[in-house]
């Protein structure tokens, strides 16, 4: 089924936040921040700006009458700078007026008085410094110290991986207004709409009941709205409470570029020991995160690199530490895998290292490592369903790695200036909130007495599909054409408490609760038609219930007004949680994921060593689905996830100089894949697998996974840059950008 | 102030708003269009991306262009296509093979990449390939689908294209659902539209691509003398082996010369490296020459080509050597009333000429480094050679000792070699958010010797050159 919302996008009649109608009497509000890192801050002086033509109010925080914090995990991040600034495009404070363009003209003359401090943009530095977010994580099984004597190699290495600039196309934003008995309104562009529903609450001294938050969809999320989306809703509301309009925030790309988090930067060091035969037997990791000036999602983050530090591969003896390092640098945040791909990227470094210094090729150790059912993850979880080496094997022979083997060194034996490079890139991910309690969800169903559906959950629909599959579900419930159902907006009044759509878990979690308040109706439904007609086993199919006993069948609709005549509820709100999982910290144990996701990649570049330059010509990916449920949906976050990943890799490069000033604040300095840069061929096969139950319907969640075989670019690119220049001593430093890799071209080797 | 006059989809448009406001702003907020989505303002997106119809002698001519960078001046007298204006009763053909393949998932960049496809379509001819379908969103990012859907809708597109009636092109296209049937009468509606004169004093502008990104905020403020309102000579003219380039001369039109085709091997290729369809759409030459980017493509291929420039003012017409235009960072030998009216050079027989450019990414992206060389030769002797650089300078750069280096020597691998080192002692580069100067510096002498191994493949291999 393809997306629901195809016709309308391509149209241009999907509304987004900044499309809604607007009341009349709308402001429009600019937030200003200061050309500054770290500073301590004396005054805010607003009166010029305050007088500018079509200004109506400039805020700062003491115009806040609740709290000035914003932090969701940790109550460490004030909504406005206040006494200190802790990173360049930290929020100062809001102007209001008549235009975006008046605020914007308004802003330039805001002053502030301050004395800049020493800014800190390296998490080593940071933990030198003992400037943590949170106390570090250990992740230990086995006994790495007992294990290094039995290995006959122990290598030692650094990796480090860049950040990620979400670059949603469209930026963040909100519009509020305030309602009759003071409560407040606001169509906020977020992931997780009741973290803006608490923290507007808290930030404008509201009980939450008063605070009504309305997300129809998102122009692309990727993590960079899970909880960032938070702070621009706040100021919306913040400002239709003191102004009493209408108030609309959308942010300016370069603003939004400067002022919010990214993908975690993260520098490591490893340890690991092999056996002879190439089994790992032992990995130590120490992780420093660049968590950013404020906690945001950090530690969770931070946790998920911990889970997935092994990737697919068993290790018996493993200790792995994460710092998370307080920066002066906007808060980092979710994206996309949300700190697993960080913490496979240092395990893939550590296997390329060791491969090297061996002498045989990377993907023979990985092949040797694969888990298996049986074995246990670091963090205790028992491996059931293992599709790794399912997955593995029929990449690697479907796809004929021997014959790209062949091909590549053909290739680079007979040319000089091009190199061909391949990597196969196994992954393994875990699927559920790592922290449990988040684990639930809710769906609200209204049948309407002409047999039409309207659905609510929690899920928010930023392009990956959910609401789709949501409508999927309950069509196929109910036995109704999908034109007779309708996936309402995501709203606080009709579905509380809710968990932000992430971790790749909105479609099992909702369509979860969805089920049962489907079931629950149907159910409600089969009683009456036994108690009214004897039937006993009825099926919805074709807009009808069909006795399959008597083969007597009733109009849904026929049916779902006797069911209203009888005084029978329409009506259902279901709740679900995921069973069987849970996790001990005080352990660093337990059986945190529903299930796990498992696939391997094949990817083919070749690199102009004149230039430094590259294409990738081919990935070939066999991806574990479970038994899908949308092909077309599912199909579209693999290619999506894949290249994204590649862009992570390769030329989507962060720069913030030593000051901490984004240098790369725009389009025109950030680049992320255009149509000419992605593979030329991406070939993605269905693993046959029958799926667990924990997923919906059994088709695997598949919003994140994918965005990891990227790394395979890569390891990819690093193969052809050593057949170029084998002997060069080369180091891990994601995004591996023309200018890197002409670096290693051309590097020297050590003598 | 006289008005602005435009057809805005099947609207007659007259507005007194302000003629600087972009054609975003103006879309989305006075006609309250709001399938033209804001991603960037400038113009490295492309979800604002319109259509915009030029009268000409052959019927109207549609070209995509980024409405964020777009004067609203310069839809005078044109027709102004958003997605809106594409409607049918149901899904036009680009549309559904949108859908079909699941070319859109969170919509946002979507209604872009429809028109874009759709202008396409509009100006299809019979030698283009499911190549120039791809190529027409080159200006289009999408953050979600990794374009391979995206890349099978315009496969789909050009099967669909393939019976196009080129002769009678918009009756075709609006009988096979590409176009509503309204765009067959825009022809006779523009004619009645006459161009507005506009002030002749201010800053001159012309696609706006630049200045509206270096002046977002300020424009309404500056007076602008808008260069695009006015009835033009054809942007290029060839006399002889003589090519002259109007001001206002677009990149495409560049790209879409034939002599310039036909007389440089790789000219094309070399184009596409400029920017992207929507903004080689509307940005020009002129543009491109004043604002003085130390890594301008077009500067860098025109210094090699040791072109000439006509300056234009009240008080008369200076012509001087593009090489002499560039005095300092963003200085140039020009008084504030003068306009480049004209860009000239001659391209003799047997002229061999390259142009390398590296970037992270290789297409719609600012250069890292640039470099072109023009070379006269008679078998391995370089008679003449003119050779420039960008991204290695404060000004885009003639190679002056390079270019003197080479001129009377035979073509060498010691020579070549020589030559990076005389070019190391000419550049000066920086580092920066586009490369640290070491990085430029060691690029720059092996994009260099790139130069040679395109121009000499017969005499030169790269294992002998680094």
């Amino acid at each position: 089924m393809i997306n629901i919302d195809a016709l309308n996008h391509v149209q241009g009649k999907s509304i987004y936040m900044d499309d809604r109608e607007e009341l009349k009497g709308t402001l429009y509000a600019v937030p200003f921040d200061f050309p500054v890192a770290h500073a301590r801050l004396h005054q805010i002086v607003t009166d010029e700006a305050q007088n500018c033509p079509g200004i109506v109010k400039v805020l700062t925080a003491a115009d806040i009458p609740g709290e000035n914090q914003i932090g969701g995990i940790i109550p460490d991040e004030p909504l406005f700078a206040e006494h200190e600034v802790h990173f360049w495009g930290q929020v100062g404070g809001l102007v209001i007026g008549t235009s975006e363009h008046a605020c914007r003209l308004a802003r330039k003359k805001i002053r502030a008085n301050y004395d800049p401090l020493p800014a800190v943009t390296d998490p080593r530095v940071a933990k030198s410094k003992d400037m943590l977010i949170s106390p570090p994580r250990t992740f230990r099984c086995g006994d790495t110290a007992q294990a290094w004597s039995s290995c006959d190699h122990i290598i030692t290495g650094r990796a480090d991986s860049n950040g990620q600039e979400h670059l949603y196309i469209e930026t963040q934003g909100a519009y509020a207004w305030i309602k009759e008995d003071g409560s407040v309104y606001v169509a906020s562009s977020t992931q997780g709409p009741t973290a803006v529903q608490k923290t507007i609450a808290k930030v404008l001294g509201l009980p939450m009941h008063k605070v009504e938050i309305d997300t129809v969809r998102l122009g692309g999320g990727f993590g960079g709205k899970e909880d960032q989306a938070t702070p621009w809703a706040v100021m919306a509301a913040l400002a239709a409470k003191v102004t009493g309009r209408p108030v609309k925030l959308a942010l300016h790309r370069m603003d939004d570029m400067r002022m919010t988090g990214k993908r975690h930067p993260y520098s490591t060091d490893f340890r690991i020991g092999l056996s002879k035969d190439l089994k790992i037997l032992a990995y130590e990791a120490t992780f420093f995160q660049n968590a950013g000036a404020a906690a945001d999602l950090s530690p969770a983050i931070l946790e998920r690199t911990l889970f997935h530090c092994t990737n697919a591969y068993y290790i018996p003896n493993v200790s792995a530490t994460a710092w998370s390092c307080k920066t002066n640098l906007p808060p980092n945040t979710a994206f996309r895998g949300f700190g697993g791909p960080q913490g496979k990227f240092a395990i893939e470094c550590a296997i390329a290292t060791a491969a090297r210094v061996i002498g045989v090729k990377p993907h023979e150790i990985q092949s040797a490592n694969l888990v298996k059912d049986g074995d246990t993850f670091p963090y205790g979880q028992i491996i059931k369903n293992a599709e790794a080496r399912h997955s593995w094997e029929t990449c690697t022979s479907g796809f004929g790695l021997d014959e790209v083997i062949h091909e590549v060194d053909a290739f680079n034996r007979s040319n000089f200036r091009f190199k061909k490079g391949y990597a196969v890139q196994p992954i393994c991910f875990g699927i559920s909130f790592t922290n449990t309690m988040m684990n639930h969800a809710r769906a609200l169903v209204h049948v309407y007495q002409d047999g039409s559906v309207v659905v609510s959950t929690a899920a928010v629909e930023m392009g990956q599909g959910v609401n789709t599959k949501l409508l999927q579900i309950a069509s196929d419930i109910f036995g109704v054409d999908p034109s007779r159902v309708r996936i309402e907006s995501t709203n606080t009044l009709r579905i509380a408490n809710t968990s932000p759509t992430a971790a790749s878990a909105g479609a099992d979690l909702n369509g979860k609760a969805l089920t049962l308040a489907c079931e629950a109706i149907t159910a409600r439904f089969k009683d009456l038609l036994r108690e009214e007609l004897g039937w006993t086993d009825v099926i919805f199919r074709h807009g009808k219930a069909t006795d399959r006993v008597s083969k007597n069948f009733i109009m849904w609709e026929e049916l779902v007004l006797k069911a209203f005549q009888k005084r029978i509820s329409l009506s259902e709100h279901a709740h679900y949680y995921t069973p069987e999982i849970f996790f001990d910290k005080t352990k660093e144990k337990g059986h945190p994921f529903a299930y796990h996701v498992y696939g391997t990649a094949i990817v083919e570049v070749t690199l102009d060593c004149l230039k430094g330059t590259y294409e990738f010509d081919r990935v070939r990916i066999v991806h574990d689905f479970g038994n899908s449920m949308n092909h077309d949906v599912d199909l579209g976050q693999v290619e999506g996830g894949l290249v994204q990943g590649i862009g992570w890799m390769t030329m989507e490069e962060i720069v913030y100089n030593d000051d901490g000033k984004l240098l790369s604040n725009a389009l025109s300095t950030y680049k992320v894949p255009d149509i000419y840069s992605v593979p030329k061929v991406i070939e993605v096969k269905h693993l046959e697998t029958s799926g667990p139950d924990l997923a919906i319907r059994k088709s695997k969640a598949v919003g994140e996974p994918p965005l990891m075989y990227g790394l395979g670019a890569y390891f990819a690119l690093r193969h052809a840059v050593l057949a170029f220049n084998p002997e060069a001593e080369i180091s891990f430093d994601a995004p591996y950008t023309p200018e890197k890799i002409f670096r290693d071209l051309y590097k020297k080797p050590v003598t | 102030m006289p008005g602005t006059r435009f057809i805005l989809n099947n609207n007659l448009e007259e507005t007194g708003i302000h003629p600087s406001t972009t054609l975003l702003d103006y879309i989305r907020y006075e006609a309250n269009l709001k399938g033209t989505k804001i991603g960037c303002r400038e113009g490295d997106c492309g979800a604002c991306t319109v259509l915009i119809g030029e009268p000409g002698d052959n019927g109207v001519r549609y070209i995509s262009a980024t409405s964020c960078l777009t004067p609203l001046a310069n839809a005078a007298g044109r027709h102004v296509v958003t997605v809106e204006g594409l409607e049918l009763s149901g899904m036009n053909k680009v549309q559904s093979a949108m859908v079909e393949n699941s070319g859109t998932q969170c919509g946002f960049c979507t209604p872009g990449f429809v028109v874009s496809l759709c202008g396409f379509a509009i100006q299809a001819t019979k030698i283009d390939g499911p190549e120039d379908v791809i190529g027409s969103v080159d200006g289009n990012i999408c953050r979600c689908t990794g374009y391979k859907s995206i890349e099978r809708a315009c496969h789909d597109i050009w099967n669909s294209l393939q019976h196009k009636d080129t002769h009678k092109p918009l009756e075709w296209l609006a009988e096979n659902g590409f176009i509503p049937p309204y765009f067959l009468k825009i022809p006779d509606r523009l004619k009645q539209i006459q161009p507005q004169a506009r002030q002749e004093n201010g800053l001159p502008i012309a696609g706006g691509t630049d200045l509206y990104v270096q002046k977002h905020d300020d424009i309404d403020d500056i007076p602008l003398h808008y260069l695009k309102t006015r009835p033009t000579d054809p942007p290029i003219i060839v006399e002889g082996r003589k090519v002259h380039f109007s001001g206002i001369c677009t990149v495409t039109d560049m790209l879409e010369n034939r002599f310039l085709s036909e007389n440089i091997a790789g000219w094309y290729g070399f184009m596409k490296l400029v920017s992207s369809t929507p903004i080689r759409n509307i940005a020009t030459v002129g543009g491109n020459l004043v604002n003085a980017s130390p890594i301008g493509d077009l500067t860098i291929i025109l210094l090699a080509l040791d072109a000439t420039i006509e300056l234009t003012s009240p008080s008369g017409i200076r012509i001087l050597h593009l090489k002499e235009f560039y005095k300092g960072y963003k200085t140039l030998d020009k008084q504030p009333d003068e306009i480049i009216s004209k860009v000239s050079f001659d391209l003799p027989e047997g002229t061999r000429f390259n142009f390398e450019k590296v970037c992270k990414r290789t297409y719609l992206d600012i250069a890292s480094v640039n470099t072109a060389i023009s070379i006269q030769k008679q078998g391995k002797k370089i008679i003449s050679a003119h050779c420039s650089a960008g991204g290695i300078g404060p000004v885009p750069t003639y190679l002056h000792a390079t270019s003197e280096f080479l001129s009377g020597k035979e073509v060498s691998v010691r020579v070549i070699r020589e030559a990076a080192e005389v070019i190391e002692s000419e550049i000066s580069p920086i580092s920066d958010v586009r490369g640290s100067a070491e990085y430029k510096r060691d690029l720059l002498k092996n994009l260099f010797k790139g130069h040679f191994l395109s121009l000499f493949p017969e005499i030169l291999t790269m294992e002998e050159l680094v």
